[in-house]
């Protein structure tokens, strides 16, 4: 018995917006929820006709599927099942886009045939028609529901005659504008009016203008969460210009572009981090040379929770203190976002590794990602770090020292140090380190770093290097980021009251 | 050659709207610039070669040929034999397609044709606003959308 299914739904985009994200054959584990982890077989790429893509399901399943057609002109791909844990015997599928040409929406029909056992097949073909076509159609309608403005909404339907045709792409006409629509959007976000605890923390509501030249318009996907936004809630350096809009990093969706933008396109997915500050929001614009475009095969979560945090892995172990082999790291807050991220980074260079955690928990983390010897920490024995750590280096001390950790670790991570050692003062999560006396850094020739993670990201081609290496690292599966938790961006505070408590192992984000 | 392409949506069921227009000889009933028509010959109007000949409400005359049907898929292709307005191999092809996440399907219309260069774009214009569009739109005001 040979199944004939069909699914379909109005998705309020474009429909090359919508095609854009689809025509990648590797892109459905960015926007299907049932697909965890999906890789394209021997590195060929998302619109290699043949080309086969290797995925695993939410529900732990793993699958097989190769692409059999892909069509620009009709907005269309084929496949066809390979291997797959339940019998869709002789499964072919088609999804393509139709525009709605009396307003700005598309067409979506996902379709197939298949031949399941016939006393599974009411089972098969419920299972997916709703788990796959159902609910796919139902997340596309969702992300792109905001891509959509009110203006593009208003444009009488009797105005204008399509011309485009899906059969054949028209080239001698100008295509219809998708760019900046010149509607304002209200959006979710986080503000702080004055500096304090994370009650400080508020959930209102904000009007986000259209991009202005050389911006980006975001509908952001994911926030990552950093200890500098604490900073920016506490008031530290005024950082955080009042009333402001924490947040450093996010990834999102393009859902306009300024004028003179030419590089980034509508519907891209792209990731950025760094100042101007303010990704607490569902919707923000930032500057377009900030960004940087996602890979099809890394997901949006992922790179939310580690591009902050690899990006200043990758300046530390890069520009400030390229580790040469066979030297000694201590490492603070080993089994945080940023630890575990150094720790592996450190790890590659050659390193031995000494963490510092608050829990056995976090110990078992922190050896996973390569510490060599881990340290759990007693606030009430002083001196118990600096001796195990004379211990594990025959009295030496450690070359460099990472502490995020600020005034109330620095002392003892000179302590800890080598001679003619390095203390890399990344944060000041205790609070300010606040005047010292330099004069003592000769006594070990110390060389004192505390960098600003702007100095190191200045322009636009830095940004592209260090996320390129970044991702590479990520796909290869020699650094891994690792999510904590993820809480609704309303409860931003909750994040913040779990990160100065150092409950979290990895990383925290915010979802819009 | 050029082609011209509309689509929307109507909140009724393809069936329902497939109901109304299969009927080959029915544009007088769901269009609102035809005014009579017949099926030359005598033949049924899903008779696969049958040839209509109506007449538009300024006047003019066209006949077209019915190339398919399919129940199956809601498509309908016909091509024009004789029209007044200058063009030549025109084939049209009109779909519904059912939309499964609510009562509401996705129509489309479009058509390829030769004609002089210098009046594809007025014809192109005409034919998607005035003929394809228009009916589009008597047939989303008759389901109520």
């Amino acid at each position: 018995m040979t199944i004939r299914l069909m699914r379909s739904g109005v998705i309020d985009a474009p429909a090359e917006t919508v095609w854009h994200l689809l025509r990648d054959f590797n892109s459905h584990d960015a926007w299907h929820p049932a697909i965890d982890t999906s890789h394209i077989e021997a590195d060929e790429a998302g619109d290699q006709v043949g080309a086969v893509r290797a995925f695993t399901l939410k529900d732990g399943g793993f699958l097989r599927e190769q692409l059999i057609a892909l069509s620009d002109r009709d907005m269309s791909l084929s496949y066809c099942l390979l291997d797959s844990p339940i019998p869709l015997h002789g499964y072919v599928a088609r999804v393509h886009l139709r525009p709605v040409t009396d307003g700005n929406r598309c067409f979506l029909i996902w379709e197939s045939s298949f031949a399941p056992p016939p006393e599974r097949a009411a089972e098969l073909t419920r299972l997916v028609a709703e788990n796959i076509y159902e609910a796919g159609i139902a997340v596309l309608q969702a992300r792109f529901s905001l891509s959509v403005v009110s203006d593009l909404r208003n444009t009488p339907s009797s105005g204008s005659v399509e011309r485009r045709s899906p059969l054949q792409a028209d080239t001698s006409l100008p295509r219809p504008s998708i760019v900046s629509s010149g509607a304002s959007l209200s959006a979710a976000a986080i503000m702080v009016e004055q500096y304090g605890g994370p009650e400080v923390l508020q959930s209102v509501s904000v009007v986000v203008p259209p991009p202005a030249p050389g911006e980006v318009r975001l509908r952001q996907t994911a926030i990552g969460v950093n200890f500098i936004d604490i900073y920016c809630r506490r008031g530290d350096f005024n950082l955080l210009q009042l009333p402001g809009i924490p947040g450093m990093e996010a990834t999102g969706v393009v859902l306009d572009v300024g004028e003179g933008v030419t590089n980034i396109g509508v519907g891209d997915r792209v990731a950025y981090a760094g100042s101007p500050i303010g990704a607490y929001a569902s919707i923000r614009n930032v500057p377009a040379d900030l960004v940087v475009h996602l890979p099809p095969d890394i997901d949006d979560r992922t790179v939310a929770a580690c591009y902050l945090k690899g990006v200043t892995v990758d300046f530390l172990l890069q520009d400030m203190h390229p580790l040469k082999g066979g030297e000694t790291i201590l490492l603070r807050a080993a089994a945080g976002g940023l630890g575990l991220i150094l720790s592996q980074a450190a790890k590659i260079a050659g390193a031995t590794i000494i963490g510092v955690v608050s829990s056995d928990a976090k110990a078992i983390a922190a050896r996973q990602a390569g510490c060599d010897h881990v340290v759990v920490q007693d606030r009430h024995d002083q001196g118990a770090l600096l001796r195990q750590v004379l211990a594990f280096t025959g009295g030496k001390g450690v070359d460099v020292v990472f502490d995020g950790g600020g005034g109330a670790t620095f002392a003892e991570s000179l302590d800890c140090l080598a001679l003619r050692g390095h203390l890399i003062s990344l944060g000041q999560a205790s609070g300010p380190i606040g005047p010292r006396d330099i004069d003592q850094l000769v006594v070990k020739s110390v060389t004192l770093s505390r960098p600003n993670f702007a100095h190191y990201n200045q322009d636009w081609q830095t940004r592209q290097t260090r996320a390129g290496r970044l991702f590479s690292l990520l796909r290869q599966g020699r650094v891994t980021s690792r999510l904590a938790e993820a809480f609704p961006l309303q409860a931003a505070a909750e994040a913040h009251r779990g990160l100065e408590n150092r409950g979290n192992i990895g990383a925290y984000l915010l979802l819009p | 050659m050029a082609k011209v392409y509309i689509s929307s949506v109507i909140s009724a069921s393809a069936g329902q709207v497939w109901g109304v227009v299969r009927d080959f000889n029915g544009l007088p009933k769901w269009t609102p610039f035809v005014a009579e028509s017949r099926i030359e010959q005598s033949q049924p109007a899903d008779k696969i070669g049958c040839v209509r000949n109506f007449t538009l409400k300024d006047g003019g005359r066209i006949r077209e040929r019915l190339l398919a049907l399919s129940d199956y898929d809601f498509t309908m292709v016909y091509s024009i034999l004789e029209s007044p307005m200058g063009v030549e191999n025109y084939v049209a092809t009109l779909k519904l397609i059912p939309i499964t996440d609510g009562d509401q399907c996705f129509a489309e219309w479009g058509a390829e044709f030769d004609c002089a260069a210098s009046r594809e774009q007025e014809l192109i214009g005409h034919i998607g606003r005035n003929v394809f569009l228009a009916a589009f739109q008597s047939l989303k005001g008759r389901f109520g959308s």
